[in-house]
């Protein structure tokens, strides 16, 4: 109760300060934006901000939509439209909560990290005691299983912006499960958070003695709030409801224990499952992406990320003909495990209609499929209403029209 | 004298062991204490083994559904508002989206009915419910809530009693619809044969 009266306050302090901005904003010197933030220099040699011609802001999902009737927060994209690189900022992270979220304020101090249950000994770590451990940083995605929901949708921050990358700082979780010493017989682990709903998963303790983080820094910094301030757990390559933030608590168990979070997974069919909870390789081109506007022939650098849940990206191709031919694009980036891979491709576009598509291919050797191909597997019918289930990992086409605007080649 | 002496330093022994334990490696983290799991230990699996003393029923759940305000956000009837549907509606169709990006609200599918457990019912009302007041329900109420939510879904009988023996027994209508996430191997693809 009380981190959410805190939040409150915040947010009402926060609108004040919106509200300022707007009445100063009309003061302001010809030639620069309304609502420019009008910062002490002290304030901005302190903390830094970006340039005001820079607004690529995240938008929150439509169809439920932050804040809702409640003040909750629930799925936010971000602007891939507008990404350089690999590494998504800290403020501009999409973020997702199953039920939605007030973001707790969570005193560091006072957080506790217990590791319990079918273990040798129960042990709590404070975050101090956390940070004094061995640690990695590691680059990974996270991406949340409602990406691309509906393949129709207008932009690439529409179809693809709930999923980002950053850098993650932390104890690798297979260390603390050591310290505790897993007991035979066990085969999940159950993750809890310490907000509101205390939102918790279950995660084969397979994928936790392998390759799991208890984080507590992300790109540089302590993690965000809206990422899980002051510990979150990384779960690479599993979908986004599995990276429990605000962890509190890690619960060694014998089965599955099919939580609140857990449900949303399963499925009559196995197989459906199976593609649920582990994203698939998957690529999208972010410029030219729709609602974008080429401003005539020439020649432009196609842009966009790679990425899988199972391992690196090792090869990336570009169709510029909807698919009848493929070429190799360049990997801009190093192909990082569980990681975004930039791409690049040199192209002199001609100025006639045109459809642009990007597979990627996984160290496994599995090939993003397309839309096709997906309902050739499933033996359903290709229409617009065809869905692929589980994480929806196929080749997403922009149209490009003859007057040079970008449009979604699904839509 | 001399018995209740050595039981004392016994305790004595006991107690330091507890504060001593740390992880072997590093030294570093303390044991909790029984009562500290206890408290968080708030996770329900399907057999119910972590379930808490105490009982409730349908009728019951029916006056905490009104009292508790859970009827301002849900509905009155389990549905039509802003909240998820708790109640089904039988007068519209289910929405045939595989999944919803969140629970469905104000319509025939009820997230009271999703899971194969009714253990999951229990556990989220006990750890999630109400809005602003996580935490709040008593063993007894979470048990008549779950109760009256089952009732009203027609999966037991308004005078069935819900404790920690019945609840993992209810037998839920997706109870068999359903296929857990594949055992995970580091390696392997997500799904031998797909594209």
């Amino acid at each position: 109760m009380d981190a959410k009266r805190r939040n409150r306050r915040g947010f009402l302090k926060s609108g004040a300060a919106l509200a300022g901005l707007a009445a100063g904003g009309s003061k302001l010197a010809k030639g620069q934006t309304q609502g420019t933030p009008a910062k002490k220099i002290d304030e901005l040699i302190a903390y830094g901000e970006r340039s005001r011609f820079v607004t690529s802001i995240r938008v929150p999902v439509a169809e439920r939509h932050s804040p809702d009737e409640f003040g909750l927060t629930f799925h936010v994209l971000t602007p891939l439209q507008d990404s350089s690189g690999i590494i998504t900022p800290s403020s501009l992270f999409y973020t997702a909560t199953h039920r939605g979220a007030f973001v707790p304020d969570i005193d560091p101090k006072e957080h506790r990290l217990m590791i319990h249950g079918m273990v040798d000994r129960p042990l709590v770590f404070t975050l101090d005691e956390l940070k004094r451990l061995p640690y990695v940083s590691r680059i990974h995605f996270i991406e949340c299983l409602g990406n691309r929901a509906r393949p129709t949708h207008k932009t690439v921050q529409e179809t693809h912006g709930l999923t980002s990358c950053a850098e993650w700082t932390g104890v690798p979780l297979p260390l603390l499960l050591k310290e505790a010493g897993v007991q035979s017989g066990a085969s999940w682990i159950v993750a809890e958070g310490a907000e509101e709903v205390k939102g918790d998963s279950s995660i084969p303790l397979a994928k936790a003695l392998d390759d799991c983080v208890v984080v507590y820094a992300m790109n540089g910094e302590p993690l965000r709030p809206q990422q899980g301030f002051p510990l979150r757990l990384m779960v690479p390559g599993f979908e986004g409801i599995y990276q429990i933030k605000y962890l509190r608590r890690i619960k060694v168990v014998d089965r599955y224990y099919m939580t609140y979070d857990d449900y949303g997974h399963i499925n009559p069919d196995p197989k459906v499952a199976a593609l649920t909870h582990i994203i698939g390789p998957k690529s999208v081109i972010t410029f030219p992406s729709g609602g974008q506007q080429l401003s005539g022939p020439g020649f432009y650098e196609i842009s966009g990320l790679a990425w899988s849940g199972s391992g690196a990206i090792r090869r990336v191709e570009l169709s510029t003909d909807g698919g009848r031919n493929w070429k190799d694009a360049e990997l801009r980036s190093p192909a990082l495990p569980m990681a975004h891979t930039r791409f690049g491709y040199h192209w002199n576009w001609d100025g006639k209609e045109c459809v642009l598509m990007s597979r990627c291919t996984d160290e496994l050797g599995t090939v993003q499929p397309t839309r096709a191909e997906v309902a050739k597997y499933w033996n359903q019918p290709l229409d617009q209403n065809f869905r692929v289930p589980g994480a929806d990992n196929s080749v997403q086409p922009w149209k490009i029209t003859s007057n040079g605007s970008v449009q979604n080649g699904l839509a | 004298m001399a018995l209740p002496r050595l039981s004392l330093s016994a305790a004595v022994l006991v107690m330091c062991q507890t504060a001593w334990t740390q992880s072997p490696t590093y030294g570093l983290g303390r044991s909790p204490s029984s009562e500290e799991i206890r408290k968080w230990d708030i996770a329900i699996s399907p057999t119910g083994k972590e379930l808490p003393e105490g009982q409730g029923t349908a009728k019951e759940g029916e006056l905490l559904y009104r009292s508790k305000g859970c009827a301002g956000c849900h509905g009155a009837t389990g549905s039509g508002m802003h909240a998820p549907t708790l109640i089904s509606r039988k007068d519209v169709k289910p929405n045939p989206a595989a999944f919803c990006l969140a629970p469905c609200v104000n319509d025939a599918n009820s997230m009271s009915l999703h899971s194969p457990f009714a253990t999951t019912l229990w556990d989220y009302i006990n750890r999630g419910m109400p809005l602003g007041k996580e935490g709040s329900l008593t063993p007894n109420e979470v048990y008549a809530l779950t109760a009256f939510l089952l009732y009203k879904n027609d999966v037991i009988k308004e005078d069935e009693v819900m404790d920690k023996q019945s609840l993992p027994k209810v037998k839920m209508p997706n109870r068999d619809g359903f296929g857990l996430p594949p055992a995970w191997k580091h390696g392997e693809p997500r799904l031998q044969g797909y594209p």
